[in-house]
């Protein structure tokens, strides 16, 4: 709205104009460079993901209903859903206490720990397994043989895929709150407060309806990424169809079981979640900036 | 320069340090311990877990089993491509974030969305969704699957969003009056852009460009379909480590993933370092 009525003036004179809506001064390079942009985003992300469409529906919806019909199918979509839920409560709760004590809070390793919760951005999901495998796994793992005694059994089983899954989705919720938090300041807080407020009080009343927005992206970044957990999930999980396959595991399965049409099929349903949330994200951003 | 000062400053302001200050509460501090012992139980233990396992051999275990033939052609593999599909972002990134942030057109938005794709996308299916088109049925007839092309490109695919999304709001909050005051002083658009732009854009495109080479190097769930993990070729090192845990080879696969891991606390402490001289910088 605002940029079409500036171009509409030709004389530049409002002092706020370039704050607001850029002028855009179309030279030759402009049109290079959208033009490089768009052409390697099409080549690499958009013409892909939409063959993976075409070739799902390229006899109608009889792929995705035969792979709804399958009923390990079914037994591997639930579980997947099942561990995303797990991974976004547990990173939801972690991600809000840790946030506010990150930003509201002085305490001595705090810069380390700041570094530290950012590992699980960058370690590879194999070490991820691994690394589980070597403290939870039953017969030689740290603790495993200890938590077998207690009859809990953590790898190979539904406990193990949701520590990966928790790991390896890990900081992304910090990440979208602790900025917010460090925007809003603690002035309302302190009001409240000084007029008799509870520590309880605060946070329902205050600090948690300040941070809603950063929670909402942070639950869909983190539901896209669980869902789609695939490396530290292969190594925990052993993989036994219909109990621990989770979905995207079975894409792989099928595909290299001579089964395109069913990977394909698998990888949309994945695929269309993770676009969903991605769209979701870009829908409700800019509202939040304004 | 100016972040030395300001580091030689500060100890001036606050006279006597006796060691950080906790400001913790007694609930805020019951709350800290539960976060980390989670934290423990679930990144650090097992972390140390991997590292111990590596150490319990020896050094020379250790050494023999990273600087085996197939172990070694892995990690040169992943490491150079990792290091080529960085230097790729590195223009390409301030490329689109330029054009996303300054240029006007219809379908921006879709331009947008498409830059997160590939961080929300499960890396299986983005592995299979660049086989329908670089693979055996390839519609352009490019037939990249099972070489070292296919991993070059999955590693591009994945690391897309970093530098891109890093660069981004640096670009927005950019005062434009100064490139204006450089172009009304007759300096060219591409003098302006070196002198002007590049330097507060290099904070930013340094730790995009960090974040993208260690998801290279340890990516996996992109490959397993795309590169065909052919030894010596296109095996990359989760792929390696992945061999070694199911050939119930542990110590191996732990002192691979220490040289993981390494590189990863490697672009931590630079991510560290990057956002403190920008913050030290104002």
């Amino acid at each position: 709205m605002a940029d079409t009525l500036v171009h509409a003036v030709p004389d530049p004179a409002p002092v706020e104009e370039h704050r607001r809506a850029p002028r855009v001064r179309r030279t030759p390079t402009t049109y290079v460079l959208r033009f490089v942009a768009t052409a390697y985003l099409f080549l690499l992300v958009a013409w892909p993901v939409s063959l993976v469409v075409v070739n799902t529906f390229d006899d109608g919806f009889g792929s995705i209903g035969s792979l709804l019909a399958d009923p390990d199918m079914v037994v591997a979509l639930q579980l997947s859903a099942y561990v995303a839920v797990w991974s976004v409560v547990i990173n939801t709760l972690f991600g809000v206490g840790i946030s506010l004590l990150l930003v509201r809070y002085e305490f001595p390793g705090k810069r380390l720990l700041n570094a530290l919760l950012d590992i699980p951005l960058s370690v590879s999901p194999i070490v991820v397994g691994l690394a589980l495998v070597l403290v939870y796994g039953g017969r030689n793992g740290w603790f495993g043989p200890t938590l077998a005694g207690w009859g809990f059994q953590v790898i190979f089983s539904t406990p193990g895929i949701i520590m990966a899954t928790t790991f390896v989705a890990l900081p992304l919720m910090i990440r979208e709150i602790v900025p917010v938090l460090e925007e809003v300041g603690i002035e309302q807080e302190q009001a409240a407060e000084s007029l008799g407020a509870s520590a309880a009080q605060r946070f329902w009343r205050i600090t948690l309806p300040s941070i809603k927005w950063g929670i909402v992206y942070g639950v869909v970044l983190t539901l896209a990424r669980s869902l789609g957990e695939f490396g530290a999930v292969k190594v925990v999980s052993g993989n036994v169809l219909g109990q621990t396959r989770t979905a995207t595991l079975a894409v792989e399965e099928k595909y290299l079981n001579f089964d395109p049409q069913g990977a394909y099929a698998t990888a949309f349903l994945l695929a269309m979640v993770s676009v969903a949330c991605i769209v979701v994200v870009a829908i409700i951003r800019p509202k939040n900036h304004a | 320069m100016t972040s030395t000062e300001i580091a030689a400053v500060r100890p001036a302001r606050t006279p006597r340090r006796s060691g950080p200050r906790s400001t913790l509460t007694r609930s805020s501090g019951l709350g800290l311990g539960i976060a980390m012992i989670w934290f423990s139980a679930l990144v650090l233990i097992p972390l140390a877990a991997v590292v111990v396992t590596a150490v319990d051999g020896g050094w020379d275990v250790f050494w023999s089993t990273v600087t085996n033939g197939q172990t070694a052609a892995a990690i040169r593999l992943t490491v150079l491509t990792a290091v080529g599909v960085t230097a790729v972002n590195v223009v390409m990134g301030p490329l689109i974030a330029w054009v996303l942030v300054r240029d006007r057109f219809w379908g921006k938005s879709v331009l947008e969305v498409m830059i997160d794709i590939p961080f929300a996308l499960p890396t299986v299916v983005a592995g299979l969704v660049l086989l329908s088109l670089y693979g055996q049925d390839s519609p352009l007839g490019v037939d990249v699957a099972n070489t070292r092309m296919a991993v070059f490109l999955a590693f591009l695919f994945v690391t897309l969003p970093f530098v891109v999304r890093m660069v981004q709001p640096v670009l927005e909050e950019l005062d434009r009056d100064v490139e204006e005051a450089a172009a009304s002083l007759g300096a060219s658009r591409f003098t302006t852009f070196r002198r002007i732009v590049l330097p507060s854009l290099a904070p930013a495109i340094a730790a995009g460009a960090a974040l993208s080479f260690a998801r290279g190097v340890s990516e996996y769930g992109s490959l397993v379909l795309l590169s065909g993990n052919l030894p010596f070729k296109t095996e990359v090192t989760s792929v390696r480590i992945l061999s070694s845990i199911e050939n119930d080879n542990v110590p191996a696969a732990a002192a691979v993933a220490t040289v993981l891991l390494a590189i990863s606390l490697a672009v931590i402490v630079l991510l560290d370092v990057i956002q403190r001289r920008v913050a030290a910088r104002g």
